[in-house]
């Protein structure tokens, strides 16, 4: 088909496409460091929520533990890098590929359970990982792992180092929302929202369930394995208390269920508002000790009174948002 | 023999504390289905609570027990009408949620009033040597405390008509309405009464440890790991899964790094979260 009929265009990709590359050149172009910090964040955010939602949007498994994952990640590609002197994209790769063989293999065992009981197999996952790690002399064990300025050498200095690593963020930002988009309009998608639907239901019809929910387990775990490879190459250490921080697993439901929980647009848009938020928070000088009040009174009203999050506050206002907004 | 019989008796003691966190966490999943995220934050306001009780108003620590119960039962109704009445029969993520929210809200303000710097409650009681080993007073009191606790617990529950309430709602809610108990009522009490559980093991860790803001997250997952351990939902089972928490510490401790223990706990959790969903004490249904 050369003639694409316009009752059948989705206007979506391209919008991901035009947010991926303002992301990408906005910064780089008035040459603005501080907006690109405030940016590389949102883009990991938005990256976290956009695979955690796969989980909690699409499939309805509350996943406690997504962090888990992301702090993995880290490890292995920071790792590779700093001890094995390793290329920083190849490393986050590996990274990223063994984070997925672990999550399919996790996630046969613990995606047995099912609500609550998943719920809580999370924490118990990423806290006995945490441990683990926290006593895992060849990683650092506590004290973590530093990486040394020579890490930096090969991508042509520390300064530029950052650049590089920002780009990459905010590829790995686009991919997982084409990620989210792609799954939602695939079979593979249909199936997932039939499990969050009603388990048992689909699998009378014929989804395979256990296949199906290890492998979305698995898929959200790429993309944020990578971004925390990227994450903490740039921050220049890596150790368990951060790699594992259950608060900022939990922060990314906030930011899904904020933007609204199952659509592909909700957790970027969510994350966003929330990483905006939260650096205004920290900064203002009133709020700075109610960060956590705030995101807490916020988030319980959300749960309370809009548990569609804004996106589904704005499909019900304007119907037609429907169509291009997803 | 004599040092495996002192971590036996050292782990029953702490393992009895374990229990009785863990006991109200327990008794609110097995009422209501909720999952109570704000838990270790709830724990946390029983350990402040001794602190003013005690530190500023001078009452003697176990005298202020009364008073942190019925601080905590009250508590835990708001918390019950505020947080978790809009949740009840809602999909689980939205009980985590709210909970949750409610644990950053309570998290929040403690660390703006109290900083994050410990604090602790002095308690002074003789000791106890026994074949060259000294057990503390406070941890045999707190012990016996938390025995009490969950014996007065076991009375409510299986010897009272309020009891038998809740026990009926927690077995089938809609057929509990249809002989006309007062279901929503009977939640919010439990919701009170498994808070209240939280202020009073808050309060008895507070004779033992220093704490922070912060505690509360520790004794959180170890209430979830006992909790597994003594089967969701059923609050005898807790006690035991506590004392069995506390003697895997207590053993664990001569053989091997002190650091390595949590992640036995954790392994073990998800294993049992797995494989005995219904905890390894229920004897009753396989």
């Amino acid at each position: 088909m050369i003639f694409v009929r316009f009752n059948s265009f989705r206007p979506f990709p391209l919008l991901i496409l035009i947010v991926t590359v303002s992301f990408a050149l906005v910064p780089w172009w008035t040459n603005n460091v501080s907006l690109r910090e405030n940016l590389i964040l949102a883009a990991l955010d938005i990256a976290l929520a956009s695979n955690l939602n796969l989980m909690i949007g699409y499939a309805g498994y509350v996943n406690f533990g997504s962090i888990v994952m992301f702090g993995l990640g880290g490890y292995v590609g920071i790792y590779l890098v700093s001890l094995w002197h390793w290329p920083l994209l190849v490393a986050t790769l590996i990274g990223g590929v063994a984070v997925t063989v672990i999550a399919y293999v996790f996630g046969l065992g613990i995606l047995r359970l099912r609500g609550a009981y998943f719920a809580l197999a999370t924490i118990g996952v990423n806290e006995a990982v945490s441990v683990f790690i926290t006593n895992f002399d060849p990683w650092g064990g506590a004290s973590g792992i530093y990486i040394s300025l020579e890490a930096y050498a090969p991508l042509g200095g520390a300064s530029r180092a950052l650049w590089i690593v920002y780009f990459l963020m905010v590829a790995v930002m686009g991919l997982s929302l084409t990620l989210s988009y792609a799954i939602r309009h695939s079979k593979f998608g249909l199936g997932l929202l039939a499990i969050g639907q009603n388990e048992d239901a689909a699998a009378t019809l014929g989804v395979p369930t256990r296949t199906f929910k290890a492998m979305v387990y698995s898929t959200s775990a790429f993309l944020p394995a990578i971004a925390g490879g990227l994450y903490f190459f740039k921050s220049g250490i890596i150790e368990p208390t951060g790699a594992f921080d259950l608060t900022t697993s939990i922060e990314a439901i906030v930011m899904v269920m904020l933007g609204g929980q199952g659509t592909v647009a909700g957790p970027a848009i969510g994350a966003f508002l929330y990483e905006e938020l939260r650096g205004y928070l920290l900064t203002a000088q009133a709020f700075s000790h109610f960060q956590l009040v705030i995101a807490g009174l916020l988030l319980l009203v959300i749960v309370l009174f809009a548990p569609g999050g804004l996106m589904g506050f704005i499909h019900q206002r304007l119907p037609f948002t429907r169509r291009w907004l997803e | 023999m004599a040092e495996i019989l002192a971590s036996v008796i050292d782990g029953v003691l702490i393992g009895s504390i374990y229990g009785l966190a863990a006991m109200g966490l327990t008794l609110i999943w097995g009422v209501m289905n909720v999952i109570n995220l704000s838990h270790g934050a709830v724990i946390v306001l029983g350990m402040f609570a001794l602190y003013y009780l005690s530190s500023v108003l001078g009452l003697n620590a176990y005298a202020a027990l009364p008073i942190v119960i019925i601080l905590g039962f009250a508590a835990g109704m708001a918390l019950y009408w505020i947080a978790v009445h809009r949740v009840i029969g809602r999909p689980h993520l939205m009980s985590l949620l709210s909970t949750f929210a409610v644990n950053m809200v309570l998290i929040g303000l403690g660390t703006a009033l109290w900083s994050t710097s410990p604090y602790n409650v002095p308690v002074s009681l003789p000791s106890v040597s026994w074949q060259g080993y000294t057990y503390t007073g406070t941890h045999l009191v707190a012990a016996a405390l938390a025995f009490v606790i969950a014996g007065l617990l076991y009375v409510l529950l299986y010897r009272t008509r309020i009891g038998k309430a809740i026990r009926a709602v927690a077995n089938n809610r809609a057929a509990a309405e249809l002989s006309g108990i007062p279901t929503t009522q009977v939640l919010a009490l439990s919701f009170g009464l498994g808070v209240t559980l939280a202020f009073a093991s808050g309060m008895l860790i507070a004779t033992l440890f220093p704490f922070t803001v912060l505690s509360g997250g520790a004794y959180q997952l170890k209430s979830f790991v006992v909790t597994v351990l003594g089967g969701l939902g059923n609050p005898g089972g807790a006690l035991l899964g506590g004392i069995f928490l506390g003697l895997i510490e207590g053993v664990a401790t001569p053989f091997m790094p002190l650091s390595w223990t949590p992640m036995i706990e954790f392994v073990l959790f998800v294993i049992v979260l797995i494989a005995f969903p219904r905890g390894i004490f229920s004897f009753s249904r396989a």
